[in-house]
């Protein structure tokens, strides 16, 4: 029973990994770059629910809807002022200039909210849920555990038919394998990974608040971790690769859990990160990452 | 008015003029060809054609429009369309939605249509299937259409392009050697193809060859490039009898 519910809550823990990692995989499947400020938009997010739910009581679900609409502005400028003008350049400038808006953010928060932890009130709790409680008692399954793995089901699902049975997913796929031929197919290049960074901040958002909620306390660095696990998440799943975001995340989240609960606390997150060199070193494309022949 | 009016046209990459002052005009319907020596130019030229790179000087005027230096997409919808020298596919992608994104700048549903599936996206999916599936019926391909464009043998590959570029409703079609490593019955087939997708849609094609038996065969008209300019133009019979042309294929002076 102890085990069940120690997978439970390592399953929400790597439903929000996975929320945040197709953030992660889909801008670098289509837009090839790793955005590392992705992290810091969930933090973003996660203090305009604080705000507008925690501090002027709005409603906890139209929190997260403001909270979603502040991120897909958020992202889509970052997009537009910082990485669009690089699109040519070489992906180490990218990649540098992702770190440094990383750090921007997180500097900006500390300057607008300060560095103290703010205590953070589930959402969940807000719409009003209750615990599960089964076997008499012997098993308690937090609302927030239950609201997070269906969100993240919920989304998966959609964002698969989105990409699938589209003409802007269509247009993803198309950029993501060949955005040359795309363009002179009449793609819109940038408009594509526009809406590519619109879909993944405004999960973001939704991660944040998931992750809050379960994890209540709010810091201007308390998208970093995460935003780093759900990168790891997203490479162990296969970079690019929509399932795969979602099968990394999830696994993340249980090792990570059952190591803290049966091996060692202080050492999980060096087991977490063992796992993904393994996997690289017998898969280096991820679990579900295709592998490419370069033809010579 | 011509369809497309290319005039003193010319790129420099740094201090390399690789091509200078061309001149060029295609009429609706008809087919014409561009061949050369290797690094003459001519898929130099097709890239400024369709906004690949700006041009450093001259003007590209397409029916009555200036294109020259817009953006590939911009362009796309104007109405140039090509394929490329080494297949560029959507390999992970049906056959069928290879076709459909080349539709892709002439049906607009929002996000939302497409996610709630509207009645709006089921008309507009609906009509793009009949499209795209007539496309492919026309090339052979309409039994291959659930197929990934990678599982499709390398003559139909070279279908599929053409098929993708007329999905984008062109009225110039570029083709950047379609024969090429086709054997002697494919490119039979092939030349049958393009002279029906000429009647058929009723649009101009540009083509790149170097066999010469299909360049002579469907095209009207034919530019020779070499070291970027022009050399010669004319008809299978005068380019072939050209001293300048047959001095640039074989050497001498």
């Amino acid at each position: 029973m102890q085990f069940l519910s120690y997978l439970i809550s390592g399953i929400s823990l790597g439903s929000v990994y996975a929320l945040i990692a197709l953030g992660y995989t889909m801008v670098y499947g289509i837009a090839k770059m790793l955005n590392f400020a992705h992290g810091d938009i969930i933090m973003i997010g996660s203090y305009v629910i604080f705000f507008a739910f925690g501090s002027f009581g709005l409603n906890p679900i139209l929190s997260v809807v403001l909270s979603m609409v502040v991120c897909t502005i958020l992202g889509v400028t970052i997009e537009r002022v910082a990485y669009r003008p690089l699109r040519e350049a070489p992906s180490l400038a990218v990649l540098i200039t992702a770190i440094g808006v990383s750090y921007l953010l997180q500097q900006v928060a500390q300057l607008l909210w300060s560095a103290n932890p703010k205590s953070f009130q589930s959402i969940v709790a807000g719409v009003g849920l209750q615990p599960l409680v089964l076997f008499d008692g012997q098993l308690t399954i937090s609302a927030e555990a239950i609201v997070t793995i269906l969100a993240c089901i919920v989304i998966m699902v959609a964002l698969t038919a989105f990409v699938n049975h589209t003409v802007p997913g269509h247009a993803m796929l198309a950029v993501s394998e060949d955005r040359g031929a795309a363009q002179l197919m009449g793609v819109n290049v940038n408009g594509t990974i526009a809406l590519t960074f619109a879909i993944g901040s405004a999960l973001a958002a939704v991660a944040g608040a998931l992750l809050c909620s379960s994890y209540p306390t709010l810091s201007p660095t308390t998208g970093a971790m995460p935003g780093i696990k759900a990168f790891v998440a997203a490479v162990f799943g296969g970079i690019g690769s929509i399932p795969g975001a979602f099968l990394g995340g999830v696994l993340l989240g249980v090792i990570e859990n059952l190591s803290k609960a049966y091996i060692s606390t202080q050492l999980s997150d060096a087991i977490v990160f063992l796992v993904l060199i393994v996997v690289l070193v017998v898969k280096p494309t991820g679990l579900l990452g295709k592998k490419v022949n370069v033809k010579v | 008015m011509a369809l497309l009016e290319v005039s003193n046209l010319g790129i420099a990459f740094g201090g390399l003029q690789a091509v200078s002052q061309l001149d060029m005009t295609i009429e609706k319907g008809h087919l014409y060809g561009l061949i050369g020596p290797n690094g003459a130019g001519k898929t130099t030229v097709f890239n400024m054609l369709t906004g690949v790179y700006r041009p450093t000087e001259g003007n590209i005027v397409l029916d009555g429009k200036d294109i020259t230096g817009k953006s590939p997409e911009a362009i796309s919808k104007a109405g140039i369309a090509r394929t490329f020298q080494n297949i560029r596919l959507f390999n992970e992608m049906s056959v069928l939605d290879n076709v459909k994104v080349g539709m892709h700048n002439q049906v607009t549903y929002g996000m939302w249509t497409g996610i709630l599936r509207l009645p709006a996206y089921r008309e507009k999916e609906h009509e793009m299937n009949r499209r795209a599936r007539n496309l492919l019926k026309i090339f052979d391909l309409d039994e291959q259409a659930d197929l990934k464009a990678s599982q499709l043998p390398y003559g139909k590959q070279r279908k599929l392009e053409i098929a993708r570029a007329l999905a984008t409703n062109p009225k110039l079609l570029l083709l950047d050697e379609p024969a090429a490593g086709m054997n002697p019955n494919e490119t039979e087939e092939l030349m049958q193809t393009v002279r029906s997708v000429r009647d058929q849609f009723g649009i101009a094609i540009l083509l790149i060859e170097h066999d010469m038996n299909f360049v002579m065969g469907i095209c009207e008209e034919i530019t020779v490039l070499d070291y970027g300019r022009m050399i010669a133009r004319g008809d299978g019979k005068a380019i072939r009898n050209n001293p300048k042309v047959i001095a640039a294929y074989l050497g001498g002076d």
